[in-house]
């Protein structure tokens, strides 16, 4: 029976291109189809339902297929992802709704500035594999709590590292349920609560049952889906444009159109050099500090987000481990590459085509959007001609100028189909993009939180002598609990949501790194250190978010906080006023609060709170190890061989 | 980091494993350099490499855009590469 399983899995990897290459030529059949349907009449709605129907329902055949009954299937993928392939997983639970829709839209109002993001979240790869990933393939892990327990000396150390990774991972899949509420309550016209409920149900048919296994396959599935989301629009709209079909060429022109037309709308009054932000001028948005400190805080966090890390556990040799980082790398920055020409196209229209016509003349694109209340003119929403021109008569302008207009961020990569004017097929695939982006990262986050309290707490901590039977069942028990336990989170659309995905990356990063890399780099950290380091680091990094944002008058009264400067220098807030005034030390305060995150030490944003965990995480392991004895030659062997890629795994599951 | 502790009496790690480690570190730490040029020092002079502009772009505007993230992609496979090289080298590969 074992040998039977076997073999018809190494027909299905030896087959993969094959099956993916159906898979993809499968779905481009079905867009075409839907553009038929589209031609013969069939209205915009049913053609949004049926896209999101039918891929979910795709994803959820290829989750039940993969199905197991075995625990390193469930946990590992059975070791057996080739490179290339993982890579395409990865990057699928690496790119979230935030990258897909929200990513473009940074760039167009943060322009240069927002690169800090683009960047951040490209370089930590190299990160993971020089300083991490490969390491920990070759340990045999099937979480990342299972590393620190065995380095660093049991399970205290793995209830660290649970806890790490649970702060840092709920947080993030919260985000993911949310976005997919948004994109299924906008395409779909679902109320948004519902709308998350449906996204769980998806998220849910693709793991319970197989784990890792089908969370890889589908991913696969779920990354190819996205990729042609995302490029379609764009590779259409600089074919129209510039004649040549590589938008991430065609897209300097646009750059050079926009700085030109900026020039122009500052000479004839439609904006101001107050509120202009010139969009190649570095440092306009963020200070030049807090810049380089959101890409180093995102790249770090790269390379200690227990999701991401996991996914290297799954290749069948070391030497794939590294290979698929860099393959990971190449199909993430497909995307990433390509998301400055998204907002680049649509900046040079809404400075075009809408601020300085005449109000007749604004392109009919941005009305359907200013219904959903996401563009508004002349301060209200952009609904229609008729009130847009009732609006801007009231402030007494005849043009659009660039203060009257406001556009929500999550336009850019939605509305670009429209403007290139593209037929609502492609509208519809870019949803079915969208939602491929959040389900397939939530899937990852979920595994991860669900793996560590089943795996870690559950059968390591509670019950060591738990039967496979049993195991699985607590893994997928405790699955539903978390992915529900998230939805509720999100369907109560907490006010922090996107500020929360980069505290993930700061806890992460001050909880985990320092560890991580000291664990496998230096011989001499100790269990003292390590659970010195964890606790500090996490701990300050925690604390560091906690006050700025929810508790800032006790920052400034008892920890030395100061206000964070603008990027001109000057302090974003008048300390001393904001102190005298009658709620200046509220507690859990609301993020319109005047000093919420807007105090702190150094001029350090709490985004970046993991700058300051972790160097005292890395200054604590290295006093507190070499205040101790050393490790034992036992653990000195262990850190040696896993250092080699040859040889057995250094921890040997029985399954 | 501080260097690899050596006066250990009770584990010794065998001359070619140290070896291997070592040529590993200085890799490491090549990488690491490429790294931070790339994802730091280059993007400290954009106001500067602003002011070259080619096929439209501002070089430094494309720098964090684009060629920052290429090279971080060639890096990857080359070092992947590198590595494997290493590991061959001291007999500590996996088999094909």
């Amino acid at each position: 029976m074992a040998t039977q399983t076997s073999r018809d899995g190494n027909d299905f990897i030896n087959n993969l291109g094959k099956i993916y290459g159906m898979y993809t030529g499968g779905f481009l059949a079905f867009v075409v189809l839907l553009a038929i349907l589209e031609q013969i009449g069939v209205p915009n709605r049913v053609l949004g339902y049926l896209f999101v129907f039918f891929t979910i329902a795709v994803y959820a055949i290829i989750g039940v297929l993969s199905r197991t009954a075995q625990v390193s299937e469930y946990y590992v993928a059975g070791r057996r992802v080739p490179a290339l392939y993982n890579g395409m997983a990865t990057g699928a639970d690496w790119m979230s709704a935030a990258s897909f829709v929200g990513m473009a839209g940074t760039l167009f109002l943060l322009g240069y500035d927002g690169l800090a993001w683009v960047l951040g979240w490209t370089g930590g790869y190299v990160l993971v594999s020089v300083l991490v990933g490969p390491y920990l393939r070759k340990f045999g892990a099937y979480t990342v709590p299972d590393f620190m327990s065995f380095r660093f000396g049991g399970n205290f150390a793995r209830f660290l590292a649970v806890i790490v990774l649970v702060a840092c991972s709920f947080t993030y899949v919260t985000a993911q349920i949310y976005g997919t509420g948004i994109i299924a309550s906008r395409f779909l016209g679902m109320n948004f609560e519902v709308a998350v409920f449906v996204g769980l149900a998806g998220i849910l048919l693709c793991s319970m049952l197989g784990g890792m296994r089908a969370v890889t396959w589908t991913q696969i599935a779920q990354y190819i889906v996205l990729i042609v989301a995302y490029l379609t629009p764009i590779v259409i709209l600089s074919t129209k444009k510039y004649g040549i079909p590589i938008p991430e060429l065609t897209y300097g022109q646009a750059i050079a159109d926009i700085t030109a037309r900026e020039a122009q709308m500052l000479k004839d009054g439609l904006a101001t050099a107050a509120n202009l932000k010139p969009h190649i001028q570095p440092w306009i948005n963020y200070t030049a500090l807090n810049f380089f400190a959101i890409i180093f805080c995102m790249m770090v966090g790269t390379a200690s987000l227990p999701h991401i890390l996991m996914r290297y556990f799954t290749t069948p040799s070391v030497r794939e481990a590294r290979q698929s980082v860099a393959w990971s790398l190449f199909f993430i920055f497909l995307l990433y590459f390509s998301a400055p020409a998204y907002a680049a196209f649509s900046k040079l229209e809404v400075y075009t085509n809408i601020i300085g016509r005449g109000i007749e003349d604004i392109r009919p694109w941005m009305f359907t959007w200013g219904e959903l209340g996401l563009i508004q003119v002349c301060g209200k929403n952009a609904a229609s001609l008729q009130a847009v021109m009732e609006a801007c008569k009231a402030v007494g302008t005849g043009v659009v100028r660039l203060q009257d207009f406001t556009i929500n961020t999550d336009v850019i990569v939605l509305s670009t189909p429209e403007i290139a004017g593209l037929p609502y097929v492609i509208s519809g695939l870019v949803a079915a993009g969208g939602l491929a982006a959040a389900l397939s990262t939530a899937d990852g986050l979920l595994l991860a939180i669900a793996n560590a309290l089943s795996h870690d707490i559950y059968y390591k901590m509670i019950d060591p002598n738990a039967p496979t039977v049993k195991r699985l069942t607590v893994a997928r028990v405790l699955l539903v609990v978390v992915a529900v336990a998230a939805a509720a989170t999100a369907a109560t659309k907490p006010a922090d949501i996107l500020a929360m995905v980069g505290w993930a990356f700061s806890l992460a990063m001050a909880g985990n790194f320092p560890a991580l890399v000291m664990g496998i780099w230096w011989k001499r950290a100790t269990t003292a250190g390590a659970i010195a380091g964890i606790i500090g680091g996490f701990g300050i990094a925690i604390f560091y978010l906690v006050v700025t944002r929810y508790f800032p008058g006790y920052g400034v009264a008892y920890f030395g906080m100061s206000s964070l400067p603008n990027p001109a220098g000057a302090p974003l807030v008048d300390i001393a006023k904001a102190m005298a005034a009658p709620n200046a030390m509220d507690t859990w305060v609301a993020a319109s609060h005047p000093m919420a995150s807007k105090v702190g030490w150094f001029g350090i944003n709490n985004i970046a709170a993991g700058l300051i965990g972790m160097p005292v995480g890395f200054a604590l392991i290295y006093v507190v190890s070499l205040m101790g004895k050393e490790p034992s030659k036992e653990m000195q062997a262990f850190v040696d061989e896993i250092r080699k890629p040859r040889g057995r795994t250094v921890l040997q599951e029985k399954d | 980091m501080p260097p690899m502790s050596q006066q250990t009496t009770t584990h010794q790690t065998s001359a070619n494993d140290q070896a291997h480690w070592r040529k590993t570190t200085n890799l490491m730490w090549i990488h690491l350099g490429i790294w931070f040029f790339f994802g730091y020092v280059v993007h400290m002079f954009a106001p500067a490499l602003n002011k070259i502009v080619i096929a439209g772009f501002p070089l430094g505007f494309y720098m964090a855009a684009q060629g920052s993230l290429i090279a971080f992609v060639v890096q990857l496979f080359l070092f992947a590469k590198q590595q494997d090289k290493i590991d061959r080298e001291f007999g500590v590969a996996e088999d094909d």
